[in-house]
This record gives structure tokens, C-alpha cells and sequence, in this order.
């Protein structure tokens, strides 16, 4: 799924390829913002404001750091996460709900793109509460294999391998 | 390796979560590059992230490009520069006194440097100062002693090695005109602790030693030449090595040296 010609043409400036970019990434990034902000138009403005940096500081990554997909994760993330931290999200109160992404799932009445999201929230449900949670925090919301065995209080050793477990499932159901 | 293991430890799911450090991040990506296996296994992981965050997105995101390519053609920098606004005066302000206390730190030591610089130049030059006025009395010395070596009134009475030392040897240099005798001992042993040597003038039918001197500032002289008074009408000059203070006769057996003045 890397496509290192694509992306070194988007470090070139080729607006071409930052669409292509924006088509295989959009959803996904705008999936991990909405988890976090689960606020439809405050999600929209801080995709449109990933994309605008990816364009802008495409040239500061580097593929040997880690995946392209890493890349704009993190950056999708910490906005997030700098919005919900900011005075005026925090006034409108929005980060309240306590949801992850397996409530986002359930509560969708609309899917769109290629995957069978009904199918998909059945199996992520019948994945167990470890896996969701672990897919939650380390997927999703970006913590540390430290953070999530104390948040989860489990041995550091058993995020890693348990993680594996959960994510063969996913695959086995998503890829074909 | 074994790459199964390495697939099955679930690092590169971590991976592709960006929970790894960059250097295990690095060390990942170049596996990567050298097992095909590894990186289709991350390929795969990659989609199936990809798939399961797109389902979580509220709604189509294809239309909002538009508002993205809109954005970048009015003002292309306009976000990285807002999300810097408040940061880089910051960090610019914090590095700046950073850079300032270093350079404090540096010009305090370099001022403390040249001051011991300046200190030990200074105590460079007194030394420097007195050589030279050594030099100067030394040269000064010397010039006197040539002259009076050359001075043709002056008699050269070399004085010869006696008994207790052969190998001793002194001259005397009389300048009648001044009554002055000059005794040049470079060539004496030094004396032993609480001795010195006294110089006598000689007539000799009888035998009649005079003291003429004694030479206590022996090991302060450094050209060993020392001017005597000696008003006598010396036949002859000895050298004896006497007790501190000197002897009113001479002990004739620690006669160093002895000359007779040719007439």
C-alpha cells in the first residue's frame, strides 16, 4: 500500500498526487479525527487542516522513520488532539462523551466506500473488550505499548503480543 | 534472523501505530527494505487499519478537497504559519537567553583568562627586568676584570697547586699602583662547611706571612675573583684553607696554593 512513487512525487509538488493522496487517505484520517473529536463540522475543518500540512511539510518525512500512513496518523492525532485541549473546544464542552471507536461504529447509520461496515462492527464486537480497547488506545488514540499496560494493566510484553492476536482477526476479516 | 519470530512478535502492528521509538522505528523500516515477507506482512496490516478507521469516518470526505485545494491557492502557507504563531516567539525567546547566558558564561571565562594571562606576563617581565640588570652588572664586572687583566702595570703571580690539592690552582693579579691584589680561585675546590680560605703575602728571607683577606663570600661570588687591599711588598702569595673567621698564622699544612712574584 506504499506507494513511494506517489509520495515522492507529492514531496515534488505534484498536485496530482497530493489528490491521490487525499483519496486513499481521506477516509482513514478523517476516521481517526472523528474518534477523537466525535464532532462531525470540528472534525471536517481539522481534516482539511491535516491535508493542508501534509501538503505543506510533505518534504519533512522521511520513509525511513516509518510508513507514510504513520506519517499522516500522527499528524492527524496530534491535531486532534490539540484541538480538544484548546479553550474554545473545551468551552463547548464536546469532549464529554466517553465513545471509542467500536460506539462510533454501532451508533453509524450511514456507511460509505467499499467495506461492509455492518459486518465489520459485528466482528470488531465479537474481537473481545481487550482487543477493542487495545486497537482504541494504541490505534486510535496514539499511546505509548508504557501507556496502554497501565491504562489496561497489563504486563508490557502481553500489549505487544496481544495486540498481534487482535489485529490477525481484523485482517482476516477486512482483507480478502 | 528468524522472520517468522520477528513477524509474530507483533512489533510491526506497534509499528505501524507510530508507538515505536524512532530508532526501533528505523531498525523496523530496514528489515523491511531487506525481507519481502515483512513488508507485505506491513502492507496488510496497514490496510486493514486504514479500512477499519475509514468505517469510523461520520461521511464522505471526497468533496472536501475542493475546500483544501481552495485554501492552499489563497494563502498556501496559511496553517503551518498559524500553528507556529504561538510556539516559534517562544522558542526563539528561550534559545536567545540560552545563547545569552552562554555567552555570558563564555566572556566571563575568557575575562578570567586574560587577567592570569595578564598576571603571569606581568611576573614574567619583573623577572625579565632583573636578568637583565644582572646582565648588565655582570657585563659590567667582566669589562672591569678584562681591563685589569690587560693593564700592563699589573703583575700576573700564578699561584700553583701545593701538597693537599695538585690539582688547585688560583692567580693573582697585583696592581701596585692601587695596592690592590686580585685573586681569581676558579680553580680552588670549594671548602668544606665552617672553612674558608685565607690569602697571604709572603716575604720570604725570613718567612713572614701577612693576612691579606679572607675570602668569606666564597660561594655567594660567582666569577670567584676577589679584590684584596694588600699595601705589603709581596715576594710571594699562598692560599690556606683556615677555620670560619681565618687564622692569625697560616696552618702550612692546608697550604692550597703558593706563587712567587717574579721580579
Amino acid at each position: 500500500m506504499q506507494q513511494d512513487k506517489l509520495i515522492e512525487e507529492l514531496q515534488a509538488g505534484n498536485q496530482k498526487a497530493f489528490e491521490r493522496i487525499y483519496e486513499l487517505y481521506s477516509h482513514s484520517t478523517y476516521g481517526i479525527i472523528y474518534s477523537i473529536i466525535k464532532d462531525t463540522s470540528i472534525s471536517e475543518e481539522i481534516l482539511q487542516d491535516v491535508f493542508i500540512k501534509i501538503w505543506n511539510n510533505a518534504s519533512s518525512y522521511n520513509p525511513d522513520k516509518g510508513r507514510f500512513f504513520t506519517w499522516v496518523l500522527n499528524i492527524a492525532r496530534n491535531a486532534s488532539i490539540d484541538k480538544i485541549r484548546s479553550k474554545d473546544f473545551k468551552n463547548k464542552k464536546l469532549n464529554l462523551k466517553s465513545d471509542n471507536f467500536v460506539d462510533i461504529l454501532e451508533s453509524k447509520t450511514n456507511f460509505f466506500g467499499k467495506i461492509d461496515a455492518i459486518g465489520l462492527q459485528k466482528y470488531i464486537d465479537a474481537l473481545g473488550e481487550t482487543c477493542k480497547s487495545l486497537i482504541d488506545l494504541l490505534f486510535f488514540k496514539g499511546y505509548t505499548q508504557k501507556e496502554t499496560a497501565e491504562e489496561l494493566e497489563m504486563p508490557l510484553g502481553t500489549v505487544k503480543t496481544k495486540n498481534r492476536v487482535c489485529i490477525d482477526k481484523l485482517r482476516s476479516k477486512v482483507l480478502r | 534472523m528468524d522472520i517468522n519470530n520477528y513477524i509474530s512478535s507483533g512489533i510491526l502492528e506497534l509499528y505501524v501505530y507510530g508507538a515505536l521509538s524512532e530508532t526501533e522505528s528505523r531498525e523496523v523500516t530496514r528489515i523491511l527494505k531487506q525481507y519481502p515477507e515483512v513488508e507485505s506482512e506491513v502492507s496488510q496490516i496497514e490496510e486493514a487499519l486504514i479500512q477499519l478507521s475509514a468505517a469510523v469516518a461520520p461521511a464522505d470526505a471526497e468533496n472536501l478537497i475542493l475546500a483544501i485545494k481552495q485554501k492552499l491557492a489563497h494563502n498556501p502557507k496559511v496553517v503551518s504559519m498559524e500553528s507556529r504563531r504561538s510556539n516559534i516567539p517562544m522558542y526563539i525567546g528561550w534559545a536567545a537567553s540560552l545563547l545569552f547566558l552562554i555567552g555570558l558564561f563564555v566572556m566571563f571565562n575568557k575575562n578570567r583568562e586574560l587577567r592570569q594571562d595578564l598576571q603571569a606576563l606581568q611576573g614574567e617581565k619583573a623577572q625579565m627586568e632583573t636578568q637583565i640588570a644582572d646582565a648588565r652588572t655582570d657585563a659590567d664586572k667582566s669589562k672591569e676584570l678584562l681591563s685589569i687583566i690587560r693593564d700592563k702595570n699589573i703583575i700576573k703571580v700564578p699561584l700553583a697547586g701545593q701538597a693537599v690539592a695538585p690539582d688547585a690552582y688560583a692567580a693573582a693579579y697585583w696592581d701596585k699602583n692601587t695596592n690592590t691584589t686580585y685573586i681569581d680561585v676558579k680553580d680552588l675546590p670549594e671548602p668544606p662547611r665552617g672553612m674558608v680560605y685565607q690569602v697571604w703575602s709572603l716575604k720570604l728571607e725570613p718567612l713572614t706571612p701577612t693576612s691579606i683577606g679572607i675570602l668569606d663570600t666564597y660561594e655567594e661570588d660567582e666569577n670567584k675573583i676577589f679584590a684584596l687591599k694588600n699595601i705589603n711588598p709581596s715576594e710571594a702569595f699562598g692560599i690556606t684553607l683556615e677555620p670560619e673567621g681565618g687564622s692569625e698564622s697560616p696552618t702550612m699544612e692546608q697550604l692550597y696554593t703558593l706563587g712567587v712574584v717574579s721580579s
